[in-house]
């Protein structure tokens, strides 16, 4: 179990503008589960995708069990023995899983043995799935299951998994870690990217840590903190947020028996929700990804209107209100999609400023835009979110994701609104922007604000929320405090492992 | 190998040299058709962009610039507001010709009565007119999503019916011996759209033109609504999300270019038509489509891509009646014009990039 299984040495890679990574070297032992941390843009995706072959490494050399091991394609590193999940899944919805895993081999064999082979290798290592089901109607735990399961029935002695559990309810993330264990007693390594620090402590033997395309450390993640491997990442000491003591006040949020039809065919309709925010309190809404999220927030925004009776803003009936009228009454919300909804991508941050801002910034006299007062509100949300970019001239697609997030948020939290409603807030964020809006939440709570943040993130939520609940196919589970919570109670709020379980064997 | 690499923002030099390139591209690819039709190239390129300025007879010519150059850019300036925010007006010339048919009505309604009233009634009317037939398929794309680009187009061809039948039946000259077309409005003082000052070509289109171009700048560039015009053509969620309202954004820029578009086709049909008949329109509310995209839906830039639009007709005029080029000729000449405009427009968002392919 100790003989080295992969060894990178010195691996360069660059593309214009930018060394994604800078003499990378690490060792994978055989049957090690390996972290590979870092923030957004650290060089993980890069790294892996010279191990299975996808981009060539311009200098530096990958040994494998001992011979030179340069993939050419991604088939020269599966006929080698490395296999890879990827963060988003490549599967046809309208095939069944043994055509989907059939489409992805060189020489299929007949369907029916086929089907055979899926249903013995899933049952071995614990992630029973029908071969005969159609994957459209499959929860996105199951979907990963089946390219888990595709790279398994390859015999692989690497398996590279990228941020396998951000679409995984806690209960699927433990069924998911069994199965990778159960693969690492038989040999098998496993090269785990993750941003999730807690998960890594729970599940690795060695952590590669990448800041900026440099390999800047290594540690064992069960001997080092959370904050110790957040630290090592950002490069400095790392700001957890802190949460002040606040009073609650009034109601200022209430929703009741709310509604919605959802516009979309694939939207999911929200169902009869009941729900309260009161001054001062962050209230937070877990879930998986497609359970009402969004249209809960359109709901809010003003975007889809509902019974003015099912929304009330400091006891005012507000379902029929158009975004701007909630605006005025300040009820201020922040879509999840960066690009094309919370902000214009071609459009200056001057001019999305004024996208939100114009009402309660008193940004408009007589029906014309001050462009002024626009490029100095502008100027002060990038000031203060501390917004990395030349200017409030600078078009919003030109900012990186996280640094367009710190402006989308600051836009809301700077018109000092009564309720805020965020959904996804540091979604794709690193990990030092995620921390820096966490706190502006946290700040906002303090002065009074109602908070309702809408995350896949339960870290995120157990770190800020006072108040803890689910959505799960449109409907909201009990409201709860999250101080009392324990991460299995949290699964079942949000709807348990969507009906999968561990097979017993 | 060439790539196409996405630029991280609009390139501002780009967006202001396209139409320059593109206008080069079309003199250079207009000469290589001329010399196959067996013209010399470079006169020929010389007559289309030279003489109506410069020649001896250009005392001539300029006055027509501003004849033929006023309704494309009164036209061009209204379809720019929709085709900004993403609503595609294509019907501008059926529009014209029923603000042409509602003015010059409610002029030959008050003939032979001389008020200073009524040139401002026709004025009125005529707007009134293009704004209604714009509001066809305006209502029916906010009642029953219709699409406005086939509505707005084939009410065109209603209109045109529309407009032989009145030149024939109710608007026809009582005392034209019978030929179609109605009485000349130059001859009537009180609803003849003269020119201002005597051979300039300057007339209250071109004040009007005028007028759209600079109200059209302020629109876009300082009040809310254009600022929501221009947010639902770049992202229409976040219009949405800003609390836009994208009927009424529907119905206001619809509406603006029917309404522009109506005030081109009375103005024309006053002045420098004279009169209802059946052959009135010559196609100014498709060649504005042009102008509109060829000025980059940019007020300013749509004052001079009409003039440019302009010069070509007239030198296309010229280049017939000297060189003996057949018009389809010039029409394809103008048709390259917006081709090239496309083409080169790439340029504005991605750039292009030699590469050497790179080893997978």
């Amino acid at each position: 179990m100790t003989d080295t299984l992969l060894t990178i040495e010195g691996l360069t890679k660059a593309y214009p503008g930018v060394v994604a990574n800078d003499n990378v070297s690490f060792a994978i032992r055989e049957g090690e589960v390996h972290a590979l941390l870092g923030e957004n843009g650290a060089g993980k995706s890069t790294l892996v995708k010279m191990i299975y072959g996808l981009v060539k490494p311009d200098s530096g050399t990958m040994t494998l069990r001992g011979a030179p091991y340069a993939p050419a394609e991604p088939r020269a590193a599966r006929a080698a023995g490395v296999a890879m999940v990827f963060q988003h899944f490549s599967l046809f919805d309208a095939l069944n899983v043994a055509e989907n895993i059939a489409l992805g081999m060189e020489n299929p064999p007949p369907m029916r043995d086929l089907a055979a082979r899926i249903r013995e290798v899933s049952e071995t290592y614990g992630l029973p799935i029908d071969p005969y089901r159609t994957v459209g109607d499959l929860s996105a735990g199951e979907r990963q299951r089946v390219e888990i399961i595709r790279c398994l029935l390859q015999d692989p002695r690497l398996l590279i998994m990228d941020e396998p559990t951000s679409v995984l309810t806690p209960q699927e993330v433990e069924i998911l870690f069994q199965t990778l264990r159960k693969l690492t007693a038989e040999g098998v390594a496993i090269l785990y990217i993750s941003h999730k620090l807690e998960e890594i402590r729970a599940l690795c033997d060695q952590a590669t840590i990448l800041r900026l395309g440099r390999n800047v450390g290594t540690c064992v993640p069960a001997g080092t903190t959370a904050r110790e491997m957040a630290e090592m990442m950002v490069g400095s000491a790392f700001q957890a947020p802190e949460r002040a003591p606040r009073e609650l006040g009034e109601v200022a949020l209430d929703i009741t028996g709310l509604s919605v039809r959802s516009p979309s065919e694939f939207g999911t309709s929200l169902k009869n929700l009941h729900l309260t925010v009161r001054a001062g309190e962050i209230l937070g809404l877990g879930g998986v990804a497609g359970n009402g999220q969004d249209e809960l927030l359109a709901a809010l925004s003003g975007e889809l209107r509902t019974d003015a009776d099912a929304i009330r803003l400091k006891g005012r009936p507000i379902g029929r209100l158009g975004p701007a009228a909630r605006r005025q009454l300040g009820l201020l919300t922040a879509p999840e999609e960066r690009l094309g909804h919370a902000a214009a991508p071609d459009m200056s941050l001057t001019e999305n400023a004024a996208l939100t801002g114009a009402q309660r910034e008193g940004l408009v006299a007589n029906g014309f835009l001050k462009w002024g007062k626009a490029r100095e509100f502008a100027e002060a949300v990038i000031a203060r979110f501390d917004v990395r970019t030349p200017g409030p001239g600078t078009a919003a697609r030109a900012l990186s994701g996280g640094n367009l997030q710190k402006f989308v948020i600051g836009r809301e939290v700077m018109q000092r609104p009564e309720v805020l409603v965020v959904n996804q807030p540091t979604w794709g964020v690193d990990a030092s922007a995620a921390a820096a809006i966490r706190q502006a939440l946290l700040d906002l709570a303090g002065t009074g604000t109602a908070v309702l943040v809408i995350s896949q993130d339960l870290d995120e939520l157990m770190e800020i929320s006072d108040r803890f609940g689910a959505l799960n196919e449109g409907r909201l589970s009990d409201i709860r405090p999250a101080q009392e919570l324990s991460v299995d109670e949290i699964g079942l709020m949000m709807g348990g492992a969507h009906g999968m379980e561990v097979a017993h064997v | 190998m060439l790539t196409l690499e996405k630029r991280p923002q609009p390139s501002r030099l780009w967006t202001y040299l396209t139409p320059v390139v593109a206008v080069i591209l079309t003199m250079l690819a207009g000469a290589v058709l001329f010399a196959f039709l067996g013209k010399d190239p470079v006169q020929s390129i010389r007559t289309i962009f030279w003489e109506p300025l410069f020649s001896e007879f250009a005392f001539y010519y300029r006055p027509q610039l501003l004849v033929k150059g006023a309704p494309l850019v009164l036209i061009a300036i209204g379809l720019s507001l929709g085709f900004r925010a993403g609503i595609w007006n294509i019907g501008a010339e059926g529009q014209y010709i029923i603000g042409a048919i509602c003015g010059a009505g409610v002029g030959l309604a008050f003939y032979p009565m001389e008020a200073w009233f009524i040139f401002p009634l026709m004025v009125l009317a005529g707007a009134l007119g293009g704004w209604a037939w714009a509001m066809i398929p305006a209502l029916l794309k906010v009642r029953f999503g219709t699409n406005e680009i086939l509505v707005s187009l084939m009410l065109v061809y209603v209109a045109e019916q529309l407009l032989a039948s009145m030149s024939l039946g109710l608007l026809k000259n009582p005392e034209g011996f019978g030929f179609p077309g109605s009485r000349n409005l130059q001859q009537y003082p009180s609803a003849h759209n003269a020119e201002l000052i005597a051979g300039s070509g300057m007339h209250w289109g071109v004040v009007s033109a005028l007028v759209a171009v600079i109200l059209a700048y302020i629109l876009l560039n300082r009040h809310m609504l254009g600022f929501h015009i221009r947010l639902t053509g770049e992202a229409p969620r976040a219009a949405r999300f800003a609390g836009v309202n994208p009927a009424r954004l529907i119905l206001f820029c619809l509406g603006t270019a029917g309404a522009l578009a109506g005030l081109a086709g009375l103005f024309e049909v006053s002045g420098p038509s004279g009169q209802v008949s059946i052959d009135f329109n010559v196609g100014y509310g498709f060649t504005a489509i042009i102008v509109a995209f060829l000025g980059r839906l940019h007020p300013i830039g749509i004052l001079l891509a009409g003039g440019l639009m302009a010069l070509t007709y007239i030198g296309g005029e010229i280049a017939q009646s000297k060189l003996g080029l057949p018009a389809a000729a010039i029409q394809v000449f103008q048709g390259m014009l917006l081709f090239f405009l496309l083409a080169v427009d790439v340029t504005t968002n991605y750039r292009i990039r030699r590469v050497t392919r790179e080893v997978a």
